[in-house]
């Protein structure tokens, strides 16, 4: 209100070129990922090859939690009506767009793990269930009924299946609204934007159970389902900076100013406090009523193997954000939001590397040219394919009702 | 109009109040101050307003609540009577954060508020200080100090171009005490 007056004259449907050096690094970091992943699964030893694939199931994971993130940011956006970032949402819409085939990668690598026993061999295992095999185990057994293969695959196929196709219908309503206008596009996806976040909110923890908590499937705990969602909704936000930052220091989305930038900052900031907070009440539980059967988890991280990296964890995630971004000015400049955003996005690879590892190649865990390979990899095809998104479709949502709210967005 | 403290315009109309402050700044006339109805996006800017250092009193009361939470706990817990809880050390520092940091959260938080009624005067049995009734209604005001700029017909002249409804010359800074 007040200062309507001005004149803008935003080409809103300008579309981003992918090309350049950013399109040739992306592809390269591809190559780079593919020939470090095909080095690692050819090798003769079996630890090397388990150790690709808990890599892969890493970034693979990493890979469809920041897309889903996406899916669950523009969702998340139009059911609060929210303004602000409605002259960016086609950077977390491009996100979601790549969903199907984040989950399709996702699904090959724990299919194959499964296949080939190098994931989730500690429920998976012939005999498992049979009280007369040698391999019986016990409370393996007893979770059996949720937790076998074709359950898991089912639940794999579903969740991932309908979170893409609500990802795919929200862009697809958003781009028709570009060509039509009008409300009609905009009240279909809030109703399935309400539909989607129900159904997001309650099948993650499960998924993440699923996909990550598995692996050490005699450990439970009810809080790593938030844990896991917080990990992938800040690295989510962290990711959807980058772009915006990195798309605006190329000359496009004038629109978007330090406004919404530090509207991104404020969401990490709190988002990176919640994800130590359930970190903590998760650690903090368990530590105090010292259960065997719970404190299995954070035995193993605290061996020297793992306990360096399991501090510095929450150093990066926690301390990190905290101290640079507690400051109203640091939110507003692109660079130092840049840098916050890449250093989460390594804090919480780190974060998965921590629930990940230990649980699979466990004292053989390394960092070597598999773990940089196969993130450089995805990382070029995360870029690839989202920058390859993002020129198809024009950068601004034209039509979308509260673009001129967005426009005149001050903090 | 020799005792006149204070000129205010008075405005019915915010996008009307945002072109008196141009004008007023176009013609190097000081502006003391300006009252709204409700919060106008831009106007500190405008005005030049120095950003609030209410995040520093927060961050002041944070910490001592921090070394309070700590003290308090450590007094009781480890201190005055130390006591083996699950055989846990006696100083179970992962046990402390969640007090510490309530402590820390509460002590922010009112002395935030105490902070901003002492700053505004809004403590209770203190007068408010207003300097036009009608800003908390439906007006919004612009006061300029009478004494710092002297050419009074030029800043009447300008307000009113600008679209103030009413111009008044305060010979008192606050109308709300008696």
């Amino acid at each position: 209100m007040g200062t309507h007056n001005h004149h803008h004259d935003y080409n809103f449907s300008e579309k981003f070129q992918f090309a350049g050096i950013g399109k040739i690094l992306s592809l390269l970091g591809i190559a780079v990922g593919v020939i470090a992943i095909v080095i690692g699964l050819m090798s003769s030893d079996h630890i090397m090859v388990e150790r690709t694939y808990a890599n892969l199931l890493l970034m693979g994971y990493y890979f469809t939690c920041v897309c889903a993130a996406g899916a669950f940011f523009v969702a998340l956006q139009i059911v609060t009506q929210s303004s602000w970032s409605a002259g960016l949402i086609r950077i977390p819409q491009a996100m979601s767009s790549i969903l199907p085939i984040a989950s399709i990668i996702l699904l090959i690598i724990v299919g194959l793990g499964l296949y080939s026993h190098n994931l989730y061999h500690h429920w998976n295992a012939d005999g498992i269930t049979d009280p007369n095999s040698p391999n019986f185990d016990k409370l393996v057994a007893g979770k059996s009924s949720f937790l076998n293969v074709p359950g898991f695959l089912i639940r794999q196929i579903i969740f991932m299946g309908t979170y893409s196709i609500f990802a795919f219908i929200l862009a697809k309503l958003s781009y028709k609204e570009d060509l039509e206008g009008g409300l009609n596009s905009y009240k279909k996806s809030f109703k399935l934007s309400a539909i989607f976040l129900v159904i997001f909110g309650f099948t993650t923890p499960i998924w993440s159970f699923d996909t990550v908590m598995s692996l050490e499937a005699h450990w439970f705990s009810t809080m790593f389902g938030w844990y896991n969602f917080a990990a992938m909704w800040v690295s989510g936000l962290a990711a959807i900076t980058v772009i915006v930052v990195l798309v605006k220091k190329a000359g496009y989305l004038g629109w978007v100013n330090e406004n919404h930038l530090h509207d991104l900052g404020k969401l990490m900031f709190g988002f990176s406090i919640f994800w130590a907070y359930v970190w903590f009440a998760q650690f903090i539980l368990i530590w105090y009523a010292n259960m065997p059967e719970e404190t299995v988890y954070f035995y193993k991280r605290f061996e020297p193997e793992y306990k360096p990296w399991f501090w510095l964890n929450i150093i990066l995630n926690f301390v990190a954000p905290l101290l640079l971004l507690v400051d109203r000015d640091t939110k507003r400049k692109g660079n130092i939001m840049l840098f916050v955003s890449i250093l989460l996005l390594c804090g919480h690879w780190l974060d998965y590397y921590v629930m990940i590892m230990p649980g699979t190649v466990d004292m053989h865990r390394g960092f070597g040219y598999i773990e940089i390979g196969t993130a450089l990899g995805f990382v070029g095809l995360f870029t690839f394919l989202v920058m390859n998104k993002l020129s198809k479709h024009p950068l601004g949502a034209k039509h979308h009702p509260l673009l001129d709210e967005s426009l005149h967005h001050q903090l | 109009m020799s005792n006149t403290k204070y000129i205010l315009g008075s405005f019915a109309d915010p996008d009307e109040m945002m072109e008196g402050i141009d004008k007023l700044q176009a013609n190097n006339i000081s502006i003391y101050d300006c009252f709204t109805p409700m919060p106008i996006h831009g106007i500190e800017a405008k005005l030049g307003v120095k950003p609030s250092r209410l995040p520093i009193a927060a961050f002041i009361f944070g910490a001592i609540g921090t070394c309070l939470g700590f003290s308090l706990i450590y007094f009781t817990m480890s201190y005055d009577w130390p006591m083996n809880i699950g055989g846990k050390p006696s100083m179970p520092l992962p046990n402390f954060v969640p007090i510490t940091f309530e402590v820390t959260i509460l002590l922010c938080a009112l002395g935030m508020v105490a902070t901003f009624f002492y700053r505004n005067h809004l403590f209770p049995g203190r007068a408010p200080r207003v300097m036009d009734m009608r800003a908390s209604d439906d007006r919004f005001i612009l006061a300029v100090d009478a004494s710092e700029n002297a050419n009074h017909e030029l800043i009447d002249s300008l307000l009113k171009e600008a679209g103030a409804v009413e111009v008044k010359y305060n010979e008192r800074k606050y109308v709300s005490y008696e």
